[in-house]
């Protein structure tokens, strides 16, 4: 039985299907949302190396560089209002973020 | 079953643990550890898939600076652990059984869809003949040909994420004293010193009768 490119299609779903259960799970907590965003974009990065491979195509690899970069971007930048808020409000609650609430 | 069959289920196994112990994790800190974990698992599949390039660089810039980036910010928060875990386990079932469904349908359509195996592109390889360059070589080559401009708006990016995250958490402390550099660099020599024209000898002035007088009575 030979690796197809199911295989690891059904990983990757496997694992967006677990952070998107995370995100339900955690939904007070800011810095395990932000943890599982991170592990969906590892599975939609593991979705294009696997067609890259598969299809002999290196944009795919291209894409995924993006993807890191634009993925450390915002990490950097939900970090750090993430610590903002923290100074600001004393605790990362999402239920109590609601200032902006009419 | 190949050897390269049996370190794909490995893998993706201690990934999946990984994954579900980040999710469920009590404590931040370990959830994070978890991360890197799954990120090293991840590396490796990718190396499985001749990606080294971007495997390496997953570990190097994920897990050496974003990850730690995390553990930085998780453990400098003092944050109330069981206030945030409110309502986890009774949410547990229904998302569980919601993230199977997901898992299980989407395997399903995928597995069967997607029957494409490594001996049909090997085959495929040689009939294109394609030269066989190294794995960054060849996403240099098209990187800084073909996708030079996108890489330049993804420098841009990260040059704007950096100002932002530092604009964000930069405390101006109204209550310390510092000094300002525009005014240190602006000084001159003759500005920090004045000479002063004063004659060199003085007459010492005579003490008076009514200033030696209280010494000698006490």
């Amino acid at each position: 039985m030979t690796l197809t490119l199911g295989h690891f299609l059904s990983l990757g779903a496997m694992l967006f299907a677990l952070s998107v259960v995370g995100i339900f799970l955690n939904r007070r907590n800011l810095i395990v949302l932000l943890m599982a965003i991170e592990l969906m974009l590892l599975a939609v990065n593991t979705n294009f190396v696997a067609f890259s491979y598969y299809l002999h195509d290196m944009h795919g690899q291209i894409f995924v560089f993006f993807i890191l970069t634009v993925a450390a971007a915002e990490s950097a930048i939900g970090l750090a209002i993430l610590v903002l808020l923290f100074r600001n409000k004393s605790n990362i609650n999402v239920d109590e973020l609601n200032s902006l609430k009419g | 079953m190949s050897v390269t069959t049996g370190l794909f289920y490995l893998f993706s196994a201690i990934l999946l643990l990984a994954a579900f112990r980040v999710i469920t994790a009590r404590n931040p800190v370990h959830a994070v550890l978890f991360l890197v974990l799954a990120f090293v698992q991840a590396s490796m599949l990718w190396m499985l898939l001749k990606a080294e390039f971007l495997s390496i660089s997953l570990v190097l810039v994920y897990v050496g600076a974003v990850m730690v980036l995390f553990l930085f910010v998780v453990m400098m928060l003092d944050v109330n652990l069981e206030d945030l875990r409110e309502g986890f386990w009774t949410h547990f079932p229904l998302a569980a059984v919601v993230g199977v469904v997901i898992a299980l349908e989407m395997s399903y359509v995928l597995m069967g869809g997607f029957r494409l195996s490594e001996d049909l592109s090997g085959k495929a390889v040689n009939v294109a003949g394609v030269v066989q360059v190294s794995n960054t070589k060849e996403l240099g080559l098209l990187m800084y040909n073909h996708y030079l401009y996108p890489l330049e708006v993804a420098t841009a990016v990260l040059l704007v994420a950096m100002i932002v995250a530092i604009a964000l958490t930069l405390r101006v402390r109204k209550n310390t004293k510092y000094v300002q550099p525009g005014y240190q660099v602006r000084i001159k020599s003759k500005d920090r010193m004045t000479v002063l024209k004063m004659v060199a000898t003085k007459a010492a002035v005579e003490p008076t009768a009514a200033d030696a007088n209280p010494e000698t009575k006490a």
